[in-house]
């Protein structure tokens, strides 16, 4: 009589540990939760205008109009919705471009700081003993140094390219994830079915890889949706203070410098800031609302 | 108390060791040499500068002859400002920068933990809404664009604060930019552990006791609550620094800040190098604080 | 004047009290018209499963409900109406003539302040003394609840105390200003099998020495038999029998308190397969069944046990039931 095999289960089996009833719980929970459900309405009008809107034949972020030099204000008949900028270019299509260098970085650096911090806390967690003792001691330690810090010596060093400041964004965000998943993978553990796996020999990268990982899916959604506003918040800093993404690209980073320089005279310069409040505010009630879906506390 | 003292020194010293280190090696590490974008140089004139900052030694010497430096306080001479060494350059901006991160920190502390405590009193009320309100708010919005929208409403439209320059004045709008994430997380923190506090079991033996609330209240639960607030002093220190580098540029504030972000455009790699180790410093510093704050609060920690 | 079952003056006498909690599901009756009265030095044992309000009554009596909770109904303490009172007003009584202690010892203590700070504070609020006579009484009755070296150990931290030990520190510090009514709700649930027998023997102890009014809620006949006088069983928010102890045991007249009777392991039986339980849950207090709450796990129900809810009825001077059967 032959063993039965992980993975000669069917899926339904595996499954059941994760719980299926808990998401169909959770997205009730979260379509009850009317800031949340309203701000994902707004990301996706954002994202959607950022990413199509220059395609439905808005003029082109550089074309220079001297009749709207130096800044205008917003014109909507001349179809200046935000005014211009110092240059005379449409500011609220250069806030849609903006919004594409932003939530592009946003999604980029938020894949890497999830694949660093999944792998971290999945292996410290599952190896456990001294070498998790150890991982974790380098995570506290990660915690207590200011990593923005080091994100722009990485920049004035080897200058500001963008695959760079995918990398180097993602570098500071995943410690928290590192963190939840360890303590996950610390209750997995004890769970049968990878004593099963172990016990049928399968190697501890692919037990972390094929079953720890795909069961730790709820904390890490819900940690995805909180670093991604930290992940803009970053990356518009080092844009606020030109260390960012490199012209002639801009983020919204950039464009609330530009109107930071000039708020005097041309408060409508502002607007892309109010545009990255927004986008930012919505993630934050989104996050929020999937932390209680996922795990209700009476707040 | 003593011995868990010194275990969190214990654990500080690598953190330091390894900003230091992974500084240095980080700037060694960059693509040509701090002199590229000068004007051109002849061999010799380049040799001599290098011989002159000691870069012709090889880079483990250099770094024994930085931490030798550091240990006396010297962060090396500034690669752009000829005239100054990092040193003086931290030393002249730091005052500034201590008043404004400190007046920040006091007003996050104080703003941030009575609301939180007025908020959980009076849970699920208007009260209660408006702060948890502004405090997303607080959270979610940079503070770079917090502090030019504060200046335009209250500085140039309603001009009830001054706008530019430094004097007592100036410093209101300032310190009120830098502070608002923080005391938004901290009303957010108090609030929640404020509840928590109040639901327990033993604030509900203090209640069974018949003690006043008065006494409840200030030695039972807030006594409690504020602990958690205390573990994030430290990280809120951090983010004060981080968030001071932008309010310095925005306000035009003499502080370390402002000159890191020169430093930083000027590819001045000692001025980068020295700030980032001077507020690391700080921040450990900071840490070790809240940790020994902690131990008297909470007994269970020192007899580990 | 108002008596209780043993004929002394009355301590506590509860009227029609009502406890409900509005949630957002929906109001929850957590306990329907309950009435008893308790005379001083009188111990009385109130048993009933997790949701049969047993707590709860003593909650509201004691002014400790959760915001969302509302009590209506009488509740006099030496004849003064308590009550509606409100905190500072009930504070005076609290802790000084009527204490209560609670399940878990763990977390009832406050574990950032020294047992010292939370025993004498009783004694500076309570009877106005100094720090120091507060103290020299406070470290007595440690004594006086059998907590070895009281003087050494009196400055320590909650979590520097053993579980057993921690509740006699509760104990203790109800204790301190010698209260006629002493509440204890399930004192021993969190307690090793071992340090329960002691922590119940050291109440009933102390419970003679200060000629005090006991009341045991707990889920466990057994405890209730070497302690209390008399019983009263609860129910789904109700209470459905009450007698004196060794009638109650002797001749239940409630299916209920029948069938916890059997659940009992005891000692004298020879073992069987399996231990004997009441079928079925506990009922959902937001949708009371109608008629008697436990008429579907009760092997003698009929006819009027689904449509009229049976009421507290004397069957003797001494014993009440809620049922509708004539006799067990």
């Amino acid at each position: 009589m032959v063993d039965v095999r992980l993975q000669d289960l069917p899926r339904a089996a595996i499954e059941e540990v994760a719980g299926r009833s808990l998401w169909a719980d959770a997205r009730h929970r979260f379509l009850r939760n009317k800031a949340a459900v309203s701000s994902v309405i707004i990301l996706a009008l954002i994202t959607v205008a950022c990413f199509a809107g220059p395609h439905l034949g808005l003029r082109p972020q550089d074309d220079v109009n001297y009749d709207m030099m130096p800044a205008a204000p917003p014109d909507f008949a001349a179809g200046y919705f935000f005014g211009s900028d110092s240059n005379g270019r449409d500011l609220f299509v250069r806030t849609l471009y903006g919004g594409q260098v932003s939530l592009t970085v946003a999604v980029v650096a938020t894949f890497v700081s999830l694949v660093i911090g999944v792998i971290w806390g999945a292996l410290s967690g599952f190896i456990g003993g001294r070498i998790d003792g150890a991982m974790m001691r380098i995570v506290d330690i990660l915690y207590s140094i200011p990593f923005i810090f080091f994100v722009i010596m990485l920049t004035v060093v080897f200058g500001r390219y963008i695959v760079l400041i995918y990398f180097a964004i993602g570098s500071v965000s995943w410690l928290d994830m590192a963190r939840i998943v360890r303590g996950q993978t610390l209750s997995l553990k004890r769970k049968e079915f990878i004593e099963a796996a172990h016990a049928s020999g399968v190697s501890t990268w692919n037990i972390v890889l094929r079953h720890i990982i795909p069961n730790c899916l709820g904390p890490v959604v819900v940690y995805v949706t909180l670093t991604i506003p930290n992940v803009i918040l970053t990356e518009s800093f080092l844009s606020f203070l030109g260390m960012g993404v490199q012209e002639p690209q801009s983020s919204w980073g950039t464009l609330v410098s530009e109107g930071a320089t000039v708020m005097e005279s041309a408060p409508w310069m502002l607007l892309p800031g109010i545009v990255l409040a927004v986008t930012l505010l919505c993630l934050n009630f989104v996050g929020d609302g999937m932390r209680d879906a996922l795990d209700p506390k009476d707040r | 108390m003593l011995h868990y003292f010194l275990k969190r020194l214990a654990g500080a010293i690598p953190t330091l060791f390894i900003i230091i280190t992974v500084s240095f090696f980080l700037i060694h590490a960059a693509p040509g040499g701090p002199f590229d974008t000068e004007r051109h140089m002849t061999k010799e004139i380049e040799a001599n500068l290098k011989r002159a900052y000691h870069l012709d030694e090889s880079v483990p010497q250099q770094f024994l002859r930085y931490l030798v430096g550091l240990a006396h306080g010297d962060f090396g001479p500034s690669f752009q400002s000829k005239d100054y060494t990092v040193a003086e350059l931290i030393e002249g901006g730091f005052p500034t920068s201590l008043m404004l991160g400190s007046l920040a920190m006091l007003l996050a502390l104080v703003a941030g933990l009575s609301a939180g405590i007025i908020a959980a009193f009076r849970q699920n009320t208007g009260v209660d809404y408006s702060v948890m309100g502004m405090s997303m708010i607080g959270i979610a919005v940079p503070n770079f664009v917090m502090a030019p929208i504060l200046t335009l409403v209250f500085g140039l439209w309603l001009s009830v604060v001054p706008v530019g320059g430094w004097e007592w004045a100036n410093v209101i709008l300032p310190v009120i930019a830098l502070a608002l994430p923080q005391v938004a997380a901290i009303a957010r923190l108090t609030r929640g552990s404020m509840l928590e506090v109040l639901r327990s079991n033993y604030v509900r033996t203090a209640r069974a006791k018949g003690l006043p609330s008065r006494i409840t209240v200030m030695r039972h639960a807030i006594r409690a609550a504020i602990i958690p607030v205390v573990s994030y002093l430290g990280p809120a220190v951090a983010n004060i620094i981080t968030g001071s580098v932008v309010i310095e540029k925005i306000f035009s504030i003499p502080g370390i800040g402002r000159y890191f972000v020169q430093g930083a455009l000027n590819r001045d790699y000692t001025l980068v190098m020295g700030v980032t180790i001077f507020y690391g410093v700080i921040i450990i510093l900071c840490n070790l604080a809240s940790d020994l704050l902690y131990g008297l609060l909470d007994p269970k920690v020192r007899y580990d | 004047m108002v008596s209780g079952a043993n004929g002394k003056a009355a301590v506590l006498e509860v009227s029609h009290l009502d406890t409900t909690f509005a949630t957002p599901e929906g109001e929850v009756k957590a306990v329907s018209d309950v009435s008893f009265t308790a005379g001083g030095g009188e111990a009385i044992g109130i048993v009933g499963e997790s949701g049969s309000g047993k707590s709860q009554v003593f909650m509201s009596i004691m002014g400790l409900l959760a915001s969302n909770g509302r009590a209506r109904g009488s509740v006099k303490f030496h004849g003064r109406e308590i009550l509606g009172l409100s905190a500072n007003q009930l504070n005076d009584i609290r802790g000084a003539r009527m204490s209560m202690i609670f399940q878990d010892p763990m977390t009832s203590l406050n574990p950032y302040l020294t047992v010292s700070r939370q025993l004498t504070e009783v004694l500076v609020t309570h009877k106005g003394m100094s720090e120091a006579q507060a103290r020299k009484a406070a470290i007595a009755m440690l004594d006086r609840v059998q907590i070895p070296e009281a003087k050494q150990r009196f400055d320590m931290y909650p979590h520097e105390f053993s579980g057993g030990m921690r509740q006699r520190v509760m104990i203790a510090m109800a204790l301190l200003c010698q209260p006629e009514l002493l509440i204890a709700d399930e004192p021993t649930t969190a307690l090793d099998v071992t340090v329960q027998a002691q922590i119940l023997e050291l109440i009933s102890e102390l419970r003679q020495q200060f000629n005090m009014a006991l009341i045991l809620i707990t889920h466990d006949m057994g405890v209730i038999a070497g302690l209390c006088d008399r019983v009263m069983v609860m129910y789904g928010g109700r209470v459905v029998e009450a007698a004196p102890v060794r009638d109650l045991f002797k001749n239940p007249q409630h299916p209920y308190t029948a069938g916890l009777l059997r659940s009992m392991p005891r000692l004298d039986e020879t073992s069987h397969d399996r231990l004997t339980t009441i079928a079925g849950q506990p009922p959902n207090l937001q949708r009371l069944p109608s008629g008697c709450a436990f008429r579907d796990r009760c092997d003698r129900r009929f006819e009027p046990c689904a449509t009229e809810l049976p009421p507290l009825r004397p069957i003797t001077p001494e014993r009440s039931k809620a049922c509708h059967l004539p006799a067990l």
